[in-house]
């Protein structure tokens, strides 16, 4: 049934891969990602993230990864590029929510080296 | 035992990888496979069918074959592709090596599919294509 029903929202509505939601904490950009991170969404993702940080110039990110149900390695490269641009900034990378499934790729690509997991949002905020 | 099959041939285009990991999953699923047996299965193939896209086809465009098989409680996926090939497959199948890291690859797709398969051989002849086989063994219930 569920798949199903997956199959059916996938085609139905092709388009809708991946949706991006940007907000705004103080000196920090919060942004949210809802859907499946692959190769055929990380180009997107990678340029409309890339866009809000040079909009608002904000260096420290906290990608909040609850909406986030499928991610491969592709993602990875998300992650990491976004990562190494802040740094040019002296910025930062966080990360919340994470599914079990997603946090092994993490894990699996050393992201845990370079970002910081929190248990939620205002944690992350205290403490990031 | 119990054994079935499937075959389906795809253009390479990217919308494809959601594709083919959810119809792997809609066959894996007879086998009553756990929530993360399945995740694991997803991953697999997306990475098998997107490295058939962009580095077997890279710009072009061409056919990618998938095969899944059912073996009592054992799963084996093929994802071939008759791209251009990997020179050294040894090479390529390291942790982080990447011949396109301008794409932003993380060249940890072919470590992935070995982390969340039980066994993975990669066949492949530069210029004439490449062919990836991995098995999942289920638990049993
Ligand atoms: N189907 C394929 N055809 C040609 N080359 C491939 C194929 N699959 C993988 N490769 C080569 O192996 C390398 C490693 O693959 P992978 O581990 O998935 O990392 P990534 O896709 O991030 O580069 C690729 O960069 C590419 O050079
Ligand atoms: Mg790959």
């Amino acid at each position: 049934m569920v798949f199903i029903e997956y199959i059916y929202c996938k085609f139905l509505f092709g388009g809708i891969w991946m949706q991006l939601f940007f907000d705004r904490k103080d000196d920090v950009l919060l942004i949210k990602l809802m859907g499946e991170l692959d190769h055929h969404s990380a180009e997107e993702v990678r340029i409309k993230i890339d866009n809000k940080i040079d909009e608002t110039g904000l260096n420290k990110i906290i990608f909040d990864f609850s909406g986030v149900n499928f991610m491969d390695s592709s993602g990875i490269g998300v992650i990491i590029g976004r990562y190494k641009k802040v740094k040019e900034f002296n910025g930062k990378v966080a990360i919340i929510n994470l599914k079990p499934h997603i946090k092994k790729i993490f894990e699996l690509g050393g992201l845990f080296k370079i970002i910081k997991e929190y248990d939620n949002l205002q944690k992350a905020l205290l403490e990031f | 035992m119990f054994q079935n099959e499937m075959k389906l041939e795809f253009p390479s285009k990217s919308q494809n990888e959601a594709f083919a990991r959810v119809v792997v999953a809609a066959f894996a699923s007879q086998l009553d496979p756990t929530i993360e047996e399945l995740s694991d299965v997803k991953t697999a193939v997306s990475e098998a069918v997107t490295n058939a896209i962009i580095h077997g086809y890279e710009n072009t465009q061409g056919t990618v074959v998938l095969k899944c098989k059912i073996d009592g409680r054992k799963l084996t996926v093929e994802v071939i592709d008759y791209g251009k090939g990997i020179e050294d497959v040894e090479l390529a199948r390291q942790p982080l090596y990447t011949s396109r890291p301008e794409l932003e690859r993380s060249g940890m797709g072919f470590t992935v599919m070995e982390t969340f398969m039980d066994s993975l051989e990669v066949e492949s002849e530069p210029g004439k294509g490449t062919r990836v086989i991995m098995t999942k063994e289920f638990k049993q219930l």
